[in-house]
């Protein structure tokens, strides 16, 4: 007998201009356009009650778009139910029949699929083969450990070999040693089998760690679309800076402005960097806490409100004469006294400019 | 790969209900079969020719009936959309012209035409006199009407709504039309009757005259007349209502807050008004009070004193139903007793209230809207009460028993009936409403939320050693009732001769052997084998329409869906004694012509008992995560599929309950099958209440006592294999071990 294996038939999904409203007046998700590359594993991040949710379940089929189009492949899919889209989604809570046993749970799509019931078997077991479950077949859902029952759940969505996987907070469940390991689980298969994955999380971390590109969505619309590292290095807003990491806000006054590099001073500390299509002007610079030198010879002052130890480097929070900020530093073995003043300055590639909001 | 179903050109179900529509149209008898629905002694006696028994194609071919061939069009209609796919634009309007107006047109003429020709005298001045008739439909135009409307729903299915789920548009319809059929005609039908004259007309007059009659709202009884029977009525119930709710409430604390050991005997005491049928309390209060009863010659004789007959009237039925609704009050407020977070309760004393104080201002405030619950619970219950204040009423009339007595009685007075039906219907309605409005939803929800590890405190000492007496009399005295109820059905005549007897027994359920075999010779059997079977049959389609409007209530979500909610769960708060008036009005003729027959019975124990089924499956229903039935979806299941596979199997226990149950109060009821039986469908209840009439009290006793033993096995058989399915259920929810 061949060997039954898991194979993706990815496609790619678009949104054009889908919006959804619930009730009469409750808008869930604005006119957003979006596409998600063959392949690609794409998250949404937002704080709850961005929509990305619904987005997601808008791509099940579980919602239905009240305007606009959703495809998958070139396929119009916008008014298909959940039955008829070749889509499958692994749930926040498993959502693993209680009834059934495993083997049970990962072959029952494949029932509704057309496969004879021997080949639906040997798929079911590869698909266990393929998160490791191999010999739990016969137990009940009720008797796995909470990895197990997510493992159950992922290889139940994947045997239909979808065109597109949905994760809806897949490790909000799971302890935090545990989700490490089942999110670079799931990007591994997730790559071997070149799968198309929309995946949902709240997690700024595990969305950098797992995704090919990341969609941070803030009140039913999108913030900003990138790969980790751009939305890292370069966010488009406050929003984005502050949601994406930790950063601080500093406001900040561009000088002088040549070609892509732009001169700016804080508290007269100056310092250059990419423009990013800014005029000279006040602006708004975003600082991560951990690109910022405490204690050189050149900086603005500040003066350290807390010196907080966590065991892998020291925490600070400074006053500063335009507010406060929070800053990290490596060295443990020398920390800085409370009320001592410093002289604050930003390492090479640290701040960026934020573009003005367009209020 | 997936194949979507809406590029599909074959359609199964179309096809099936397209088939039953030709089969109901063109094989099965379109008219009622006299012999009952399920003899098939017609298949021999002249079918398909004679005109009692011939399909509706025979009949037109014939040159009869013309005015049903109509309905051939939409019959033949549906058969071209069937190689085109769904999304086609003519695919859902034809179906929705075809099943629309076959089905109107089924329904029009069944109103329009009946045994005296033309219904309205309207049609006759339009298309002149008839010079036909037709009697009440049978099986070809119930299967008609289903294919007809079936074909409608899978109209609306495919014009998209609710994500063209053709199960769930069915299930809507279907669940509409027979609520409709069995629960707003009927009772619209009833409220018609209140305006008909003795001429045959409408007029206001006559419902003006029977509503401020004096019998209905006189209030005599404040200087020594009597009252009206709806002023009688709401006291009764008010004062029923506040005794049950504090009495169970009693229980309630003493279950929860007591550290009492035998909790789960109190619990037992649950079960008591569900097995008991509701006049058995009435028999016993009799055995006790009653003119030759224990206590009273006991009384009598002590203090030489003529025995009175004090228990026949309010004081009785007063007595008679806290008695019977104290449990169900009891069963309401443990729940919301239990409800009250203790962590509130140990949060207001670590605020340093003492016990008293936290159970006064937290506790008790809590509890409010459970309270009003109970109340209006036990108001709805008194109101439509029958069988305590037909036995125990004497001069002290109610609403209920007035509506028997204006149609059974010599009166025979239908629209006072109707009107007294209506004053009956307002107050209970209205205890519905101010339920609805009060406690919205949260009825149904289980507690949710965070883990609360608390522990509720015991009840405050002042508040225990009251609580603790009282609950203690009244239990002792439930137990003496019920103990009486067993004794008196062993003694030969009850004051007169005190000697113990199986005699009723024997009377009632005696076996001989003959020749012929076994011989079921006592005179309970024949209205006991009814009960069982027509319990039985209204059991299964009782719980299956109460499981699928849970599902639709709970998991899907549609236009209209308040109201939908609103009108089946309606039926709770319509007594028994009205559905029995307006099904007489109702069914006797046609369209629906099945009065005297089982089925009319089998239905109205449906729809009486239908809301038990719905509360039970939502319950367990809003148990079981959302995110189920979603990943079954996303798995390429069909709505149907899901239903079958994934909730149905989860659902067992809820399943079973609502069988059990729905058995069991069909074999309890009294109000409404004590209008709709007949010589030949007699129920065990009416064959009892028969027998007290006539002074049978013993024989009615050990029948009661049979069926409260019959009921009990019921009720325990349950128990012990929801028991045990039970298990490996819940522990779905807790992640990880």
């Amino acid at each position: 007998m061949a060997e039954t294996r898991i194979t993706g038939k990815a496609a790619p999904v678009s949104f054009r201009g889908v919006s959804k409203v619930f009730g009469k007046d409750v808008v869930a998700v604005e006119k957003i356009d979006l596409d998600v590359e063959v392949g690609k594993l794409v998250t949404l991040l937002g704080p709850s009650g961005c929509g990305k949710t619904t987005m997601l379940r808008m791509i099940a089929g579980l919602e239905m778009a009240t305007t606009g189009k959703i495809l998958i492949g070139d396929k119009d899919v916008t008014l298909l139910p959940a039955t008829d889209r070749d889509v499958s989604m692994v749930f926040q809570s498993y959502a693993l029949f209680p009834h059934m046993t495993v083997l049970e749970n990962v072959s029952y799509g494949l029932g509704f699929s057309g496969f004879a019931k021997a080949e639906a078997r040997a798929r079911a077991q590869a698909g266990l083969d393929l998160v490791g479950l191999k010999g739990y077949d016969e137990r009940l859902p009720s008797e796995l450990s909470g990895g197990q029952q997510q493992r159950v759940a992922v290889a139940r969505a994947l045997v239909l070999e979808p065109q597109v996987l949905l994760f809806d907070e897949p490790l909000s469940n799971l302890d935090a040693k545990l989700r490490r390991q089942v999110r670079e689980d799931i990007r591994a298969i997730q790559q071997d089998l070149g799968l198309t994955v929309v995946y949902v999380t709240h997690d700024q971390e595990e969305a950098l760690a797992v995704s090919d590109e990341i969609v941070v969505m803030r009140n039913a619309a999108i913030a900003q679309i990138g790969t980790p590292r751009e939305l890292y290095d370069a966010p488009a807003d406050a929003f984005v800076a502050d949601f994406i990491g930790e950063a601080n806000l500093i406001p900040c006054r561009i000088e002088a402005v040549e070609g892509e590099t732009a001169e700016i001073s804080v508290d007269g500390y100056r310092y250059r960097l990419a423009s990013r299509g800014l005029a000279a002007g006040p602006a708004k610079l975003a600082v991560r806490p951990e690109r910022i030198d405490l204690g050189g010879g050149e900086g603005f002052d500040a003066t350290i409100a807390k010196a907080t130890y966590v065991g892998v480097r020291m925490e600070y929070s400074l006053t500063t004469s335009f507010g406060s900020m929070f800053a990290v530093q490596d060295d443990v073995q020398r920390p800085l006294e409370t009320g001592s003043k410093v002289k604050v300055s930003f390492k090479s590639a640290g701040p960026v400019l934020i573009p003005r909001e367009a209020a | 790969m997936r194949k979507a179903a809406s590029e599909a050109t074959t359609h199964p179900v179309l096809i099936f209900w397209i088939a039953a529509g030709w089969v109901g149209f063109f094989l099965l008898p379109w008219y009622g079969v006299e012999d009952g629905f399920l003899s098939f002694g017609w298949l021999f006696d002249g079918y398909p020719f004679d005109e009692d028994f011939a399909p509706a194609a025979f009949l037109i071919a014939q040159g009869e009936k013309l005015w049903l061939s109509p309905m051939l069009l939409p019959l033949i209609a549906p058969l071209f959309v069937l190689g085109r796919r769904k999304s086609d634009a003519p695919y859902s309007a034809v179906l929705i012209v075809a099943g629309g107006f076959g089905f109107a047109w089924l329904i029009a003429q069944g109103f329009g035409i009946g045994i005296r020709g033309f219904t309205y005298d309207w049609l006759n001045a339009v298309f002149g006199e008839l010079g036909d008739r037709q009697f009440g439909m049978g099986y070809g135009a119930l299967v008609l009407a289903s294919s007809f409307l079936f074909l409608f729903t899978q109209g609306i299915a495919a014009r998209g709504a609710i994500n063209g789920d053709v199960f769930v548009v069915s299930a809507i319809g279907g669940v509409i039309v027979v609520v409709a059929t069995f629960v707003f005609f009927p009772i619209a039908r009833m409220l018609f009757a209140a305006f008909i004259s003795d001429e045959g007309g409408y007029s206001m007059g006559v419902f003006f005259s029977k509503f401020f009659d004096d019998r209905l709202w006189g209030i005599g009884c404040f200087w020594g007349a009597r009252c009206g029977a709806a002023l009688n009525s709401f006291f009764l119930a008010v004062c029923v209502a506040t005794i049950t709710t504090s009495l169970g409430l009693a229980f309630a604390l003493i279950v929860t807050r007591s550290g009492f050991r035998f909790n789960r005997a109190l619990r037992a005491l649950t079960v008591l008004p569900i097995i008991t049928p509701p006049f058995v309390i009435s028999l016993a209060l009799i055995l006790l009070f009653g003119l030759s009863g224990t206590v009273t010659t006991f009384f009598a004789d002590l203090f030489g004193t003529q025995p009175t007959r004090w228990l026949y009237g309010m004081p009785g039925v007063m007595i008679a139903q806290t008695l019977a609704y104290t449990p169900i009050a009891f069963l309401v407020l443990i729940g919301v007793v239990e409800g009250v977070s203790p962590s509130m309760e140990e949060a207001a004393q670590t605020l340093r209230a003492d016990r008293w104080q936290t159970f006064k201002t937290v506790s008790l405030p809590l509890m409010r809207p459970g309270l009003a619950n109970a109340f209006l619970l036990g108001f709805i219950e008194s109101m439509a009460d029958f069988g305590n204040p037909l036995v125990l009423g004497g001069n002290f009339d109610v609403l209920s028993t007035e509506i028997f007595f204006a149609i059974v009685g010599a009166q025979y007075d239908q629209g006072r009936a109707a009107v007294l039906a209506m004053v009956l219907l307002f107050f209970t309605l209205s205890a519905f409403f101010a339920q609805r409005r009060w406690l919205g939803k949260k009825s149904y929800t289980t507690v949710t939320g965070k883990g609360d590890s608390g522990v509720h405190p015991l009840m405050p000492r002042r508040l225990a050693w009251p609580v603790f007496i009282i609950a203690g009399l009244w239990g002792t005295f439930t137990v003496i009732v019920y103990g009486m109820i067993v004794f008196g059905s062993f003694v030969e005549l009850w004051g007169v001769s005190n000697t113990l007897t199986f005699k009723h027994y024997i009377t009632a359920f005696s076996v001989g052997w003959t020749e012929h075999g076994l011989h079921w010779s006592g005179s309970a059997w024949d209205s006991f084998f009814t009960t069982i079977y027509i319990a039985a049959a209204a059991a299964p389609l009782t719980a299956a329409l109460g499981l699928v409007t849970a599902y639709l209530l709970t998991r899907q979500t549609f236009a209209g869906k308040n109201a939908f909610e609103f009108g089946t769960m309606l039926s709770f708060a319509i007594p028994g004694t009205v559905i029995g008036v307006s099904y007489i009005l109702a069914f006797n003729v046609p369209p629906i012509e099945i009065t005297g027959t089982g089925i009319i019975l089998i239905v109205s124990f449906i729809f009486r008992n239908m809301p038990v089924g719905v509360r039970a499956g939502i319950a367990s229903m809003s148990q079981l995560d959302k995110s189920l039935d979603e990943s079954s979806l996303t798995l390429g299941a069909n709505s149907w599929q899901t239903f079958r596979r994934v909730i149905l199997p989860l659902l067992r226990p809820a399943i079973l309950a609502a069988l059990v149950f729905s058995f069991v109060r069909a074999m309890t009821a009294i109000s409404a099958v004590i209008f709709l039986v007949s010589a030949q469908y007699n129920m065990a209840t009416s064959y009892i209440i028969g027998r007290v009439e006539n002074n049978d009290y013993g024989l009615a006793i050990a029948y009661a006592t049979t069926l409260i033993f019959v009921m009990l096995a019921a009720v325990a058989f349950l128990q012990l294999i929801v028991g045990r399915t039970q298990i490996g259920r819940r522990t779905q929810f807790v992640t990880g071990r």
